[in-house]
């Protein structure tokens, strides 16, 4: 019979090394505008979380908000971007619960002006 | 300009606390009103269809109110800003129209008939006006009489059960002069209500600044956009604004660039060039949030308050009135797109 609180366990342990489930604090998601010539605009969609396809996520939202839209590698992870100013509807979007991603308010960034 | 008029819905709540100056009063006393005009403009399509021009001066008053307008009803259409501001030249035209109406009236109809659409046409305007006051005056009173009776049962209910209906009455005195109820050897109870009333008194006569900073918002100069050529927005007074908040001009421009995602360069008289366009209101949207993310203290929210470089690569806010310090976050850039063919053979 072992006890609980006797077991070896190093609070300070990095936790990738030990057991592998990391709790990190997840990445904020940032959405961001930027102008292009004239009126037009782009906008990007920065650290959505991996485990999304972000393939299908593009062709969910090219249909939803009827806008062209690709995938850019970029050093930190993959970013969406957009054609036009979606910040509103993105945002909307990532934090929809039903038909949207179901993320946390809080962690979604909307930067611009 | 849809894309850049669209609200975004987090900011709303930062907005009463960071106003920019000679705005607040604008919008205090002229919000509502400004919507009364354009909805009246809206309901007389004949009126809203006459061109106007403005004279000079009105045209340049509205141009400067139009910063605040944009704060406040960031999505209402600069028209709106316009009756508001010249209220009274948007009558005068109105009238001269209603006379030019009268005279085709005289000609077309017979004198008896005159009066009542001259009349109408008259009162049309203010009529509308008028009767939308009287409706809310009137939901007021019956509101206000309400409330009224309320008390009144409130306060019979409670006579009833305490004392009487005397003491109602002899709870009075200058609590300032100890007269009445507040003399010292006066041992009466005295009602909660006014003690509360004292207390809350008391609290704002001895500590001015604490009962004030809850209300009192913090005011910056607002923003000074001019544009250079086509493609470039020039930001005049932002040395001033960063004065204001005690804030390096490098680290408010790098936020700048960093938020609207282009590049730009400060020129000769310290004036931050920006590439792109850019209104007024934009950029005071993105000082707004710069001014809470690094310039107020989130304990006391008070916008007294020293940057500084800590020990390792960190920023911190020292607040200057509670002593508060807070570390905030590095300004990233963050992705940006390649934008145009040119800066794509460069990079």
């Amino acid at each position: 019979m072992s006890i609980e609180n006797l077991k070896s366990y190093d609070p300070f342990a990095e936790a990738d090394e030990a057991t592998g489930n990391t709790n990190a604090p997840p990445k904020d998601i940032h959405i961001r505008i930027q102008q292009r010539n004239g009126r037009k605009t782009l906008t990007t969609i920065q650290g959505i979380p991996d485990n999304f396809d972000y393939k299908k996520i593009l062709k969910v939202i090219k249909k939803e908000f009827a806008c062209n839209g690709t995938i850019i590698e970029d050093k930190d992870g993959d970013v969406i971007q957009l054609q036009g100013d979606q910040r509103v509807k993105i945002k909307e979007f990532l934090v929809d619960k039903e038909a949207g991603l179901a993320m946390d308010a809080k962690r979604v960034k909307v930067h611009g002006f | 300009m849809d894309a850049e008029s669209e609200p975004v819905p987090q900011r709303r709540a930062s907005r009463k606390s960071v106003q920019f100056t000679d705005e607040k009063l604008v919008v205090d006393a002229d919000g509502s009103v400004t919507m009364v005009a354009s909805n009246d403009d809206t309901k007389e399509t004949a009126m809203s269809h006459t061109p106007r021009t403005p004279p000079l001066s009105a045209a340049l008053g509205a141009f400067t109110d139009a910063s605040s307008h944009s704060q406040e009803n960031a999505t209402a259409p600069v028209e709106s800003g316009d009756g508001a501001a010249d209220d009274g030249l948007d009558l005068s035209l109105m009238k001269k129209k209603k006379k030019k109406v009268k005279k085709d009236d005289e000609s077309a109809v017979e004198g008896g008939d005159e009066a009542a659409p001259a009349a109408e046409d008259g009162a049309i305007d203010l009529s509308m006006k008028k009767k939308k006051k009287k409706k809310v005056a009137k939901e007021d009173d019956e509101f206000a009489k309400k409330l009224e009776a309320l008390n009144l049962e409130g306060k019979e209910g409670e006579e009833g059960a305490a004392a009487g209906a005397a003491e109602e009455d002899v709870q009075e005195g200058d609590w300032e002069k100890g007269t009445g109820i507040w003399q010292h050897d006066e041992k009466k109870v005295i009602s909660y209500d006014l003690l509360l009333s004292r207390f809350f008194a008391q609290l704002a006569q001895k500590n001015p600044d604490h009962a004030s900073s809850g209300t009192r918002s913090y005011k910056i100069p607002p923003p000074q956009c001019l544009r250079e050529g086509n493609k470039k927005t020039i930001f005049a007074n932002i040395a001033e604004i960063c004065k204001r908040m005690k804030r390096a001009d490098e680290h408010v421009t790098a936020y700048l660039f960093a938020e609207l995602g282009t590049s730009g360069s400060v020129d000769g008289n310290r004036r931050l060039v920006i590439k792109g366009r850019f209104q007024q209101k934009q950029i005071e949207n993105v000082l707004r949030t710069y001014i809470v993310e690094y310039v107020t203290c989130k304990t006391c929210r008070s916008p007294n308050t020293d940057l500084s470089k800590g020990e390792n690569r960190l920023y911190f806010i020292t607040c200057n009135s509670c002593g508060s310090r807070r570390s905030v976050q590095a300004i990233k850039t963050g992705f940006s797109a390649q934008v145009g063919k040119r800066k794509k053979m460069q990079g």
